[in-house]
Parts: C-alpha cells; structure tokens; sequence
C-alpha cells in the first residue's frame, strides 16, 4: 500500500474542506449528498447549539444562582448534550471518512458512484442500522441516559436538603460513598441489608429450585397416574399475577385476623407468630412465600429436560445392573442440572431484585431503630424507600451503582463461562 | 415379591408428597374465592366456604361510582397490549439485524445489551421520575409504555436473535438470489418462522407490565390513571383488612382470566424458552 503513487492530492483536499461537513463531498462531485451534508449539519448546529453550549456549562457547574439554575433540570440537558454531541461526532467522523474515500477513489482514477449507486449501497448497508435505529434510540433514552443519570447523580450531594429550585446541588466526589463505609448509621444500615440480601437471595432461590427439580423428578415418575392434572395444579403459583398472590398471602398471613395464626396453627395447637413484627418470622414467611411461588418455573422446565431424556439411557443402565439410585445421579441429575443451569443463574439475579415481594408483602418492614431501613429490605426496596420516602436521592444513587456493579460483574462472569459466548458467530 | 413392595411404597410416598403440595398449591387460591364471597367487609369474621355466600363485592367492583377497579382493568390491558405491540415490532427488528447482518458495531451492541439486560430498568427510579417530571410524560400512560418498551428490548433481543439463528441462512440467500429483497426476506420469510418466539416475547411483554408494581407506582400519580396491580396495592394498603373482602374479588376477577390464558399457552412458552434460552 506504501507504494501506491497518487496522481493527484483529491483525497487530502477533500479531507481538509470536510471539516465543514458536505464541502469535501461537493468537492468530489457529489453534490446532492454533499448538499445534504451541509444542511444537515447547519441544522444540527442551529437546533443543538444552545442545548450544547448550555448543557454542557451546566454539567461543569450544576448551576450557579438560585433560582434561575435548577441543578437537576442542568444535569438532564448536560447528559442529553453530551448523547447529541456523541451523535454529532459519529456523523462527523462519518463524514471525514467518507470524504476520505472518495477523494482516494479520484486519485486513483476510480469513478465515484453516481447518485444511483450510492442509494443502492446506503439501502444495503444501510438496512440493518435502518432496522435497529427505533429501538436503539428508545434504548437510549429510557435505560441508557437513566443509567448514566443515576451514575452522576451518586457524585452528588442531591438530597431533602439540596433540593432545586430553592437550593443547588454539588458535585461532591466520593462523598456519599464515603459516608456509607464511615457515617454508623449508614455502615449499619448497609451492612444489615446488604448480609440479608444475600441470605434471601441464596436461601430462597436455592429453595425454590430444590422443590422444583425434586417434584419433576416426582411427577415424571413413569407408573405415576394422571401426570397431565398434577401438572396444571403445580403450575398454578406461576400462573396466578405474583402480586396478587403476594397481597393475599399477606392477609394470610396477618397477625390479627390472618388464616395462618387463626386457623391453620390454632388447629395444629400452635402458639400465633409474629409474622409481620418479628424479623426473623417475616423473613421465613418471605421465604417460604417465594418458594410457593418460583417453583413452578424451575418445575416447568425441568419436566421438559426429562421427557426430552431417551428412554435408551435408562434401558442401557439397567442391562448393566445400575441401581435406581445410580440413574437418578448418573443420568438424571446431571442432565437435568446441565440443561437448567443458565436458567437458574437469571433465578438468583431475579430474586436478588424481587421488590415486589419484599414491598407488597410487608414493606419491607418491620422497622429497625438504628437504621434508615426496614428489617427486610433488601437493597432494591432499600433504594426506593430512600428515593420516595426519606428523598435521600444521592445516597440512593450511590447504592444503586454499587449493586448494578455486583449484578452486572456477577453476570458477565458466569456469560464469560457459557460457552455460546465465545462462539464467533454467536457475537 | 420384594419389587412389588418397594413400588407400591414409591409409589404411595409420591402421592403424599403431590397431594401435601397440592394442598399448600390450591389452599391459599381456594381461600381468596372464599374471602371475596363472603358478606361484609372486614376478613375477622369471614369463612373459608362462606354460610352466606354473595357477589355483592363483585358488583360493588362493577359499579363504576363506587370503585375505580374497572378503571384499573382497562388501563392495564391498553398498557399491556401497547407494551406488547410495540415491543413485538422493535425487538424482532433488533434481533433479526443482529442475527442476520454483518455490520460495524454489532458485536459493541450485542455485548452493550448483555450488560444493559442485567440491570433491572427500575434500579434507575430517581432518573426515569426526574426524566418523567421534565419531559412532561409523569402520570401518563405514553411514559409508562415507552420505559416498558424500552426495557424489555435488550433481554428479549437476545431471546429471540437466540432462536433465529437457529433458522438456517440458506433460506434467507436462497431467497436473495430469487430476487427477494431485505424487507421481503424479513417479513415473510423469517418471521413466519419465528413464531414461537414471538409468541413468547409477546407473553412476555403483556404480562411484565401487567405485573409490574414499582415503575407504575413511580410513575402513574392520579387515582384513575392506576394499573390493576398499583391500584390493587392501594385498595389493600390504606385500611388493611377493612376492605378485605372486595379485595379478594378483585383479585379474583385478575387470576382467573391471566391465568386461564397462561395455561393455555403454557406449552408454547416452555418450549420457546428453552430453544432461545440455551443458546443465548
């Protein structure tokens, strides 16, 4: 390539006319493209210029006076300028490139495609961006600038007491994660949360995966009578909406005039527990909850990994004298674990942000004296009873930017594992 | 001899076992019909079969002066269905430029995906309100649909770009060289074969947002612009046990469509889930 010798410079001065996007393409006779260039970046700049220029100042200071600054309504127009300008910039960079290229084309005595051509080929290559663009830019602005919002939001002091547009908010750095390790009430709190979360995360999905394979394993027993019945009844907690169930095991299980204490433990000669004030029996109760209600999932697709079993496996163990204890953990289990497992790793991440067992159930209650969290809340009710009650916004940005590092650093290890990762045409 | 014993006991602990589940299953679901029958309000004095069974809570639900619970019922299913629509249309563009074409960017996408797939879209609560109180689209349903929408992209891109690569290329070139174009390839070519994951994917996309408490609750601020599942939440939460009974009709009047609908799509679903699941 070294050695290929230009007749001419075309490519250099289309390059250096394309930083004003369009001169470059007009210079290499492209003209309506070249024309489209200079509109579209005349228009980019006329609509965004004052959203860049005062996002951007307004990313740096998060305002300045009160009220004409509303610190928050800054940081909002500071990210969307930075996504414009990253847009921008890839038109941009597009733009010198193609300028680039074609300016070569000349110098190398090529013909640049007409107008005709390029359609063809912006239709071709053009087709799959075509395809993704709706959703990518929804993406954008309803996961990804919130993402990055929260992600700035735990750099500041945002809280009841810096509220816009009576007060501004400050970039105040590392404090708020330095206040969770540091400040007692916070350690405390985070520390209590954080071991429960991990407890119920552990123990009630471990359970509810246990109960799912032991009763397929059951149920699939082949002299066993109606297997069809049996299966709809055990499918039923899946089907049910899990809120609704979740509000009425609530009123099952509540302490004055629940069924639980009243009849169901009054018939066994039980004492009544404290389901809903004792820590420890909310968390059973928890438990045991979302165990009645994940089984089925686990159950469901177990049962489809052991019909899918041949029957030769079995036949051939049997000829050789295996026990029945041998083929269930030579040939069952293994099977049956190798198949589910990616399936249960998404189990543990679900349960790890359940809210809406851990809110609907009891929310998050009962309350702790020497903590800003309930007993039960694990750290995605914890986050949104600091958002919507105690408007702790910084504090509960700082948390959410730690557990989306455990959540998603948790995830890629266990994809980096799974093969279909490191297939190339997977990715 | 000996073999006949032990299968019968096998046998015999089995059903024990299925028959203990089945009443832990069926007990709490039998105890809501109950409730929900049972007259007066509060659940202290209330019965399992009831002596005096009525629907006076059903009708009081129905009664649109009264309650707000068909209200609820409406909003949620236009939600619902929206969210699936919509959803439907983008992920299955996503997944098939991500299964099929080759393009600069693709492989940052679909690792930029994985990623956005594991962190839930509600972690980001404070933002999507702050986002909703700018943008005007707080306390609208538009608002609601486009964060569910949005969502559920990345995970379901993966579901689904899972299951159409398994749909061999041949048929897609085979089409090309017969004069097929993109569009043509895509819509009746591959997504008449992609249905069972679409069939999924809409599942999916109908009953996230049918049960999602935490977003609309964030989001949806005015009594009548509620979701079943927000306003059922509010029914219960404000004087618990008080308006237990009508409580229990309204649930009632939710699980038995949902979950008639969900068992008969349930073989699709299994099916559909493991084919993407395991490859993704």
């Amino acid at each position: 390539m070294e050695s290929t010798i230009y007749q001419s410079s075309h490519r250099k001065i289309a390059l250096g006319l394309s930083v004003v996007p369009g001169l470059g393409q007009l210079y290499n006779r492209q003209y309506v493209k070249g024309t489209f260039f200079l509109i579209l970046a005349a228009s980019f700049y006329i609509v965004f210029g004052d959203l860049l220029n005062m996002g951007l100042w307004g990313l740096v200071t998060l305002g300045e006076i009160v009220p004409r600054d509303h610190s928050i309504f800054l940081l909002v127009e500071g990210i969307l300028a930075v996504i414009v300008l990253l847009f921008g910039l890839g038109f941009y960079a597009f733009n010198l490139c193609d300028a680039y290229k074609n300016g070569q084309k000349r110098d190398l005595g090529l013909k640049v495609s007409s107008l005709r051509e390029q359609y063809h080929t912006l239709v071709d290559s053009g087709f799959p961006y075509l395809m993704i663009s709706p959703g990518f830019i929804l993406l954008v602005f309803v996961v990804v600038f919130p993402i990055i919002f929260v992600v700035l939001l735990a750099f500041t002091n945002y809280d009841l007491y810096h509220t816009p547009p009576a007060r501004l908010v400050d970039w105040v750095g590392l404090q708020n994660f330095i206040d969770l390790v540091k400040l007692d009430l916070w350690r405390k709190t985070f520390i209590n949360v954080l071991a429960w979360t991990i407890v119920w995360t552990f123990g009630a999905t471990t359970l509810q995966i246990a109960l799912g394979i032991f009763l397929a394993i059951i149920v699939n027993q082949k002299d066993l009578k109606g297997k069809a019945m049996i299966r709809t009844i055990f499918i039923l907690p899946w089907a049910v909406p899990a809120f609704v169930t979740i509000l009425v095991f609530s009123g099952m299980f509540n302490e004055s005039f629940g069924v639980i204490n009243k009849t169901i433990l009054a018939a066994l000669g039980l004492p009544a527990i404290d389901w809903m004030t004792d820590p420890f029996w909310t968390k059973v109760a928890l438990i045991l909850i979302q165990t009645w209600l994940g089984f089925p999932f686990i159950f469901a697709m177990t049962t489809g990994v052991l019909q899918a079993i041949p029957d030769e496996l079995y036949e051939a163990a049997t000829v050789d004298g295996a026990t029945a204890w041998q083929k269930f953990t030579k040939i069952t289990l293994p099977l049956v674990l190798y198949a589910v497992a990616p399936i249960l790793i998404t189990q543990y991440t679900f349960n790890f942000n359940n809210f809406n067992i851990i809110y609907l159930f009891n929310g998050g209650g009962p309350a702790v004296s020497g903590q800003n969290a309930g007993a039960t809340d694990i750290l995605i009710s914890w986050i949104y009873r600091l958002t919507m009650t105690s408007a702790q916004y910084s504090k509960a940005a700082a948390v959410t930017l730690l557990l989306s590092l455990v959540v998603v650093s948790v995830a890629l290890w266990q994809f980096r594992r799974t093969k279909s990762f490191k297939e190339e045409d997977m990715m | 001899m000996n073999m006949k014993r032990q299968k019968i006991i096998r046998l015999t602990l089995s059903y024990l076992v299925i028959l203990a589940m089945t009443i832990v299953i069926v007990y709490p679901l039998l105890w809501v019909i109950g409730s929900s029958l049972n007259p007066g309000q509060s659940l202290s004095g209330s019965k399992m079969i009831p002596d005096h069974a009525t629907f006076a809570h059903y009708k009081e639900l129905f009664d649109t002066s009264k309650s707000d619970y068909l209200l609820w019922y409406w909003n949620s299913l236009k939600i619902s269905t929206l969210t699936m629509i919509f959803s439907v249309i983008l992920v299955s563009l996503t997944a098939y430029s991500f299964s099929r074409y080759r393009f600069i960017g693709r492989k940052n996408g679909l690792m930029t995906f994985l990623i956005l797939q594991m962190i839930p879209n509600f972690a980001a609560l404070i933002a999507i309100y702050v986002l909703g109180l700018l943008t005007k689209l707080i306390d609208t349903h538009l608002g609601l649909i486009l964060v569910y929408v949005g969502g559920f992209i990345p995970m379901n891109t993966w579901l689904m770009k899972g299951y159409l690569d398994t749909i061999p290329k041949e048929l897609d070139e085979s089409a090309r060289i017969d004069g097929a174009g993109h569009l043509r390839i895509f819509l009746q070519i591959i997504m008449p074969l992609a249905k069972p994951i679409i069939a999924v994917i809409a599942l999916f996309a109908f009953t996230g947002p049918f049960a999602d408490f935490i977003l609309a609750s964030v989001l949806l601020r005015s009594k009548e612009k509620y979701t079943l599942a927000v306003g059922l939440y509010d029914l219960v939460a404000k004087q618990f046990g008080s308006e237990f009974t009508t409580f229990a009709a309204g649930s009632v009047l939710i699980a038995v469509p949902i979950a008639i609908l969900f068992l008969s799509f349930q073989k699709y679903f299994v099916s559909g889930l493991t084919a993407g699941g395991t490859k993704g």
